[in-house]
C-alpha cells in the first residue's frame, strides 16, 4: 500500500511537469527538452530559501514558479523567434547548463553534495512529512487537479486556440493577426513554471536535493509521458505519467530489481518514443477534440 | 603561449568539425536535427576501442599496432555507417511525411536507446582508451604539439577535403546537393532519393565514428560521451550556417578555438567550460541566426 502511495506521489509530481510539457509540445508544437532544468530550478529555489534563509515552504512556491518562468523567458525569447528546431537544441543545452551550474556554484548550491535537511511542509500546524504518505499524496494531487483545470482553461481560451493555429501553420497564423512569438513565449513560460512547481514538491518530499536528480533523463521521461498518453490532451498526460511511473517501479514491485537494470527500463522508454511516433503518433487517448459548442448547449441542440 | 593555445584549439576544433558535418548534411537534406548523432559518435568510440584491442592482441608496439589502429578505425566507421542507415530506415523514414515534431521525438528516442543501451551492455564506468603510440610532445617553434594532436589535424583535414571533393565533384555528390535543394524535383530527375538519404546518414555516421575515436583518447569511453560533444558539434554546425558543409568545418574550428581561449585567456573556470558553447549558441541565434555562411531563407506561404 505504501508502495502504491509512493508511485502515486511521484506520478503527481511528474504529472505537474507533464501538464506543462503538454501545453508546450502538445498544443504549441514546440519541442522543449529542459523540464528537468526548470524542475531543478524550482527544487533548488525551495531548498535554498528554506534552508539558508529560513523561509516558509509556502512562501517559496511563488519564487520557484516565478524563477522558472523567468528563465523560460530568457531561453524562449532568442530561440522562439526562429524555426522550432533551435528551441530543442537550446533547451537541451540549457538543461545541461543548469546541472553544470548546480554542480559548480558551490557557495550557493553546495555543489555535488547538494542540500540536505529541507524543512517539512506545515499546513495550519499540521506537519506533512514524507512518512505521512497519504497526506502528502493528497497535497500533491490537490495541486495536480488545480493545475489541470487552470491549464485546461488556458488551452481553451485565446492562448490555446492561438497555439493550435501556430502549430498548424505559423505563417498563416501570423497573417491572421496572431503575434506568434508572444504566444509561444507565454506558453513556454507557463510550461516552465509548472516544472518549477513540481520541483518545489520534489524538494519537500525527498527533503534533500542533489544535481544528479535533474538529468536529461528526467526531461525525456516527461516527454515520454506526454507522447504516450497523447499530445494535446491533459488527462492523457496524467495517465501517461502514471503508466511511466508504474513501469519504472514495476521491477521493485515484483522484486526483480536484480534482473532488470535501470538502463533496460530507459531503453524501453526510448523504444516507446520511437514506436509511438511510427505507429500511433496521437498517443493512447489521442488529441482532445476542439469544439466551439459547449456540452450543455449541445444537449439542447440535439434534444 | 598564444600559438600553443591556438594549436590546442585547432585540434579540438578539428574534431568538432568532423562531427558537425554529420549534423549539417542530414539537416541540409531532411531539415531535421538528428539527435542520435552524438550517440553514434559514442558507439563509434566503443567499437573502435574494442576492435583495436581485438586486432592488436598482445603484439608489441610496432607496425602491427599502427595497422590494427587503422583497421579499427575502418571497422568502427563501417559499423556506424550501417548503424546510421539502419536507424534512418527504421526510425526516420516512416516519418518523412509526418509533422515536423514526429522525427525529432523519434530521434530523441533513438538517442536514449543508444546511450542507455551502451550503459547496459558496457557499464556506466568510463573505459580508458589510451593513445597507443608514443605521445611525447614535439617542439615546433616553441609550440608543444603531441603526435595525437597531429593525428587529429591530419585525419580531420584529409576527411574534410575528401568529403568536400566528393560533394562538389562527383555524380553522387551532385545528387546529394540536388536532393537537398528540392527532394521532389530531384526525384523527377531520376535521382534515387532514398539511396541518397541513406548515403548521407552513412557518411555522417562514419565521420562521427572517427571523431569519436579521436576524442576518446582524451575523454575516455563512457555512455554519455556523445551528449556534450554532440551538442557542441551542433553549435558548431549552427555557427557555420546549418546545411552548409564548409560552414560546419569553419564553425567547428572556430568553436574549438573560442573554447580553448575562453579557458586559457579569459580565465573562465574549467567547470564552466561547457557553458561557453551554449553562450555562443544563444549569441548567434540573437545576432545572426542563419550562421556565418548560411543563407537567410524567407518562408513563403
Amino acid at each position: 500500500m505504501s508502495f502504491f502511495l509512493l508511485i502515486l506521489i511521484y506520478t503527481g509530481i511528474y504529472a505537474l511537469m507533464a501538464i506543462g510539457q503538454n501545453l508546450i509540445t502538445g498544443y504549441g508544437g514546440m519541442l522543449s527538452l529542459c523540464q528537468a532544468g526548470f524542475y531543478g530550478i524550482g527544487a533548488y529555489a525551495t531548498a535554498i530559501l528554506t534552508v539558508t534563509f529560513g523561509w516558509n515552504f509556502w512562501a517559496t512556491l511563488p519564487v520557484a514558479i516565478g524563477l522558472s518562468a523567468l528563465f523560460g523567458l530568457l531561453i524562449g525569447l532568442p530561440t522562439l523567434r526562429l524555426n522550432g528546431d533551435y528551441l530543442a537544441i537550446a533547451t537541451l543545452g540549457f538543461g545541461e547548463i543548469v546541472r553544470n551550474v548546480l554542480n559548480n556554484w558551490v557557495s550557493l548550491t553546495n555543489g555535488p553534495m547538494g542540500i540536505q535537511r529541507i524543512p517539512m511542509v506545515e499546513i495550519f500546524g499540521f506537519q506533512i512529512n514524507p512518512y505521512r504518505k497519504v497526506a502528502f499524496a493528497i497535497l500533491v494531487w490537490v495541486f495536480v487537479v488545480a493545475l489541470y483545470f487552470i491549464f485546461k482553461r488556458f488551452a481553451k481560451c485565446r492562448l490555446g486556440r492561438a497555439l493550435m493555429a501556430i502549430s498548424e501553420d505559423e505563417i498563416a497564423a501570423g497573417s491572421m493577426g496572431i503575434n506568434v512569438t508572444i504566444y509561444k513565449v507565454v506558453a513556454f513560460m507557463l510550461g516552465a513554471s509548472s516544472a518549477g512547481l513540481a520541483g518545489s514538491f520534489f524538494a519537500v518530499y525527498s527533503l534533500s536535493v542533489t544535481p544528479g536528480s535533474f538529468q536529461f533523463m528526467t526531461s525525456v521521461l516527461v516527454l515520454c509521458m506526454v507522447v504516450l498518453g497523447g499530445m494535446g490532451n491533459f488527462k492523457a498526460c496524467i495517465l501517461g505519467a502514471f503508466i511511466i511511473q508504474f513501469i519504472s517501479y514495476l521491477p521493485q514491485l515484483l522484486g526483480v530489481t536484480n534482473l532488470v537494470p535501470a538502463q533496460a527500463k530507459q531503453v524501453f522508454f526510448g523504444l516507446i518514443l520511437v514506436v509511438m511516433m511510427v505507429w500511433r503518433p496521437q498517443g493512447i487517448l489521442g488529441r482532445e477534440k476542439f469544439t466551439y459548442v459547449k456540452k450543455s448547449a449541445k444537449g439542447i441542440q440535439e434534444g | 603561449m598564444f600559438f600553443q593555445h591556438f594549436t590546442n584549439g585547432l585540434t579540438l576544433g578539428g574534431i568538432y568539425a568532423l562531427i558537425a558535418l554529420g549534423y549539417t548534411m542530414v539537416y541540409g537534406i531532411l531539415k531535421f536535427i538528428n539527435f542520435a548523432h552524438g550517440d553514434i559518435l559514442m558507439v563509434g568510440a566503443y567499437i573502435g576501442m574494442f576492435s583495436f584491442n581485438f586486432f592488436r592482441g598482445d603484439a608489441p608496439l610496432g607496425a602491427w599496432t599502427f595497422f590494427s589502429f587503422v583497421l579499427a578505425m575502418i571497422v568502427s566507421a563501417a559499423f556506424c555507417a550501417f548503424l546510421g542507415m539502419f536507424i534512418e530506415r527504421v526510425a526516420y523514414k516512416p516519418l518523412r511525411h509526418a509533422s515536423r515534431l514526429a522525427p525529432l521525438l523519434s530521434a530523441i528516442g533513438v538517442s536514449f536507446i543508444l546511450s542507455n543501451g551502451a550503459a547496459w551492455l558496457w557499464g556506466t564506468q568510463s573505459k580508458k582508451f589510451d593513445y597507443p603510440f608514443d605521445n611525447t610532445p614535439l617542439m615546433i617553434g616553441g609550440v608543444a604539439i603531441t603526435p595525437h594532436q597531429i593525428l587529429i589535424l591530419v585525419v580531420s583535414l584529409i576527411l574534410m577535403v575528401v568529403l568536400k571533393l566528393f560533394v562538389d565533384r562527383t555524380r553522387l555528390g551532385k545528387a546529394m546537393r540536388a536532393t537537398s535543394l528540392d527532394q521532389d524535383t530531384a526525384l523527377l530527375m531520376g535521382i534515387n532519393v532514398n539511396q541518397v538519404i541513406s548515403l548521407t546518414f552513412a557518411i555522417g555516421s562514419a565521420l562521427a565514428a572517427i571523431g569519436g575515436i579521436l576524442i576518446a583518447f582524451d575523454y575516455k569511453c563512457y555512455p554519455t560521451l556523445g551528449m556534450m560533444t554532440g551538442l557542441k558539434a551542433f553549435v558548431a554546425a549552427v555557427a557555420g550556417g546549418i546545411g552548409n558543409i564548409t560552414g560546419a568545418m569553419l564553425g567547428g574550428i572556430l568553436l574549438g578555438l573560442l573554447e580553448t581561449f575562453g579557458v586559457a585567456i579569459l580565465g573562465i573556470p574549467m567547470g564552466y567550460k561547457d557553458t561557453i558553447a551554449f553562450a555562443i549558441l544563444i549569441l548567434i541565434l540573437l545576432v545572426k541566426p542563419e550562421g556565418l555562411l548560411g543563407k537567410r531563407e524567407k518562408e513563403k506561404v
